[in-house]
């Protein structure tokens, strides 16, 4: 079932085995539940805050200045990375790379278990990594780690991951940087 | 250079006014046309925004790539030009695509099985082109007649796969196939069937809106991987090479890669329930006990033969007609034959691979007996007659 990993030795992949498929506009996806937007934040938040070495992995769409959304993204990620007590690692680029990538500095979408491995992350937001990419990296993830994985994606989501949030653009960001506030003063961290 | 986004954007290139998906396939009037449906194509197309069209004048569908063309003369699509050989042509409709455009193509019989290697490559580089797949035999010997035995072969390329019954079908799936390949949770190619000849070549009545209206342009912006764009990044050097040596990537992220694919196609079944009213199309008495499970032109000759046993047997009959084979419709094939006990698989091909897959979706979920007959090729026709002889003689032996 769509839980946390890891679930075998394949990549999994919950819309073929669970029939799980991105929630509605509106809606975001807990494992294998639409939930209200609020509620998936709130426990994304507490994912991050309460698990080991979490991390949060920006890709190509708020790396670079390409549209006036991705340079505030980027200045928000910082920002959420400061209230979640989060490292940053980038996949920055998609192309496999010979011989391996360097796990401490970079997550690659061709092996993302790896940097999760070497880094102990067990728990991390994907944000700004194109949808093929991310798709492909956390069915990889869920099949051979115990990482809590959230997906914060402008367009319409991903059900690999163990929350998805869907439309995420800078003004849904400012909402889960709030929420993640509160959560983090609740827990007393 | 305009800085105006979709949304704000009123007229596409050709200057026709640009409305929504709903407006152009359920609400704007339609009138009353008598056309092949390979005029349908170039009716579709007209309507679709399209930026590129790249041809290869094969039988059956040469006529519908030549109308596209002749959209190209009138101003109605972007890019159109002939490739050097079907393996050319899907190569170089994946370089349109990939450059962001919208992009179309037609093929038959041999000439998909040439190019075939690109359908597997279109859906892992996640490109929405749409391939209007007009079968014909595959050889040997050499047939230009209507046979659909290359449809089995495409099944698992990664590409969802749609199955027009006629004129109008096309039509309306052409308009709605951009919609929903070009979703970005989707984003995989789409192959469009109809039975060659038997529509391609032939006039019907189709209703059709006018031809000032065109979809929304496609925004390669929203694409799940980066648009190919030499000076803008993040498009400038993200995408991976066609070919992934294993020694660079871990054999997982094949492995995902394809499973990706195939969660796309499992993501389109929302939207295409959506634009096509359903995956399927059920006709006759709902609670029949003989149905009749087919696609295409098989499913208008099976729609005749449940007529043909209510009226001149007093036989209750029904057919369920696959509008879509990838996603393929199980869970409305499993009600839809609920009450069922001799589930006919009509089909134009010789192996039966539409059996196959009625057998594989309804195994554990149907006691019914699955029969797949009558089964013609080759160009042969599949009379109603003969769809009504094979019920009568089975049920008569039992």
């Amino acid at each position: 079932m769509a839980k946390l990993g890891p679930s075998g030795f394949s990549p999994y992949p919950v819309a073929i085995i669970d029939k799980v498929l991105n929630p509605p506009p509106g809606k975001a996806l807990l494992f294998d539940e639409f939930v209200d937007e609020e509620v998936a934040m709130r426990e994304a938040a507490k994912a991050m805050l309460t698990r080991e070495n979490p991390t949060i992995f920006p890709g190509p769409q708020v790396l670079y200045a390409w549209s006036e959304d991705a340079k505030k993204k980027a200045k928000q990620v910082k920002e959420l990375a400061q209230v979640l007590n989060a490292k940053i690692i980038p996949m920055y680029d998609y192309r496999p790379k010979y011989p391996k990538i360097n796990p401490e500095v970079e997550i690659n979408p061709n092996h993302p278990n790896l940097t999760i491995w070497h880094n102990n992350i067990k728990a991390c937001i994907f944000i700004g990594v194109h949808c093929h990419y991310a798709n492909v990296a956390l069915k990889i993830i869920r099949a051979e780690t115990d990482c809590f994985t959230i997906a914060m994606c402008s367009l319409e989501g991903h059900e690999d991951a163990m929350i998805t949030l869907r439309d995420q653009h800078p003004e849904e960001l400012d909402k889960f940087i709030e929420i993640a506030k509160q959560v983090k003063a609740e827990l007393g961290k | 250079m305009s800085n105006l986004t979709t949304s704000e954007v009123k007229v596409n290139k050709s200057g026709q006014r640009i409305v929504s998906p709903d407006y152009l396939l359920f609400e704007a009037p339609r009138e009353k046309f008598f056309m092949t449906g390979s005029e349908a194509v170039k009716e579709a197309v007209k309507r679709a925004s399209v930026d590129a069209s790249v041809s290869y004048p094969i039988t059956p569908q040469s006529e519908a790539a030549h109308l596209i063309g002749e959209l190209w003369v009138e101003g109605y699509v972007g890019v159109y030009f002939r490739g050097e050989s079907e393996f050319g042509v899907m190569s170089e409709v994946a370089g349109c695509a990939l450059a962001g455009a919208r992009t179309i193509t037609t093929t038959s019989g041999p000439g998909t099985l040439r190019a075939f290697e690109n359908f597997p490559m279109w859906a892992g580089t996640r490109i929405p082109v749409q391939l209007v797949l007009m079968a014909r035999g595959v050889n040997a010997p050499l047939s230009i007649q209507p046979d659909n035995l290359e449809v089995g072969f495409l099944l698992d390329t990664g590409c969802m796969i749609w199955y027009a019954e006629n004129a109008q079908d096309l039509f309306d799936m052409i308009l709605a196939g951009f919609v929903v390949a070009e979703k970005p949770a989707v984003h995989v190619p789409l192959i469009t069937v109809v039975d060659g000849f038997f529509v391609s070549h032939t006039r019907e009545a189709i209703m059709i809106p006018p031809d000032d209206i065109a979809l929304p342009p496609y925004d390669p912006t929203k694409a799940p991987m980066p648009v190919i764009d030499l000076e803008v990044p993040p498009g400038r050097f993200l995408r991976d090479p066609f070919v992934m040596k294993s020694n660079y990537i871990s054999y997982a992220t094949h492995a995902s890669w394809q499973f990706e694919v195939r969660a796309a196609i499992e993501r389109s079944r929302p939207y295409a329930k959506h634009y096509l009213r359903g995956l399927i199309e059920e006709f006759g008495n709902p609670e029949a006990e003989i149905v009749f499970v087919a696609a295409g032109t098989a499913a208008s000759q099976a729609k005749e033969a449940v007529r043909m046993l209510k009226d001149e047997e007093g036989i209750e009959a029904k057919v369920v007609k696959l509008k879509t084979l990838r996603p393929f419709p199980y869970e409305e094939l499993r009600a839809s034959v609920k009450n069922a006990k001799y589930i006919f698989v009509p089909e134009f091909n010789v192996v039966g691979w539409m059996e196959r897959e009625i057998t594989k979706w309804l195994y554990g979920y149907s006691n019914a007996k699955i029969i797949g007959a009558p089964r013609v090729a080759g160009g042969m026709t599949m009379p109603a007659e003969v769809i009504v002889k094979e019920v009568l003689n089975y049920i008569k032996v039992r």
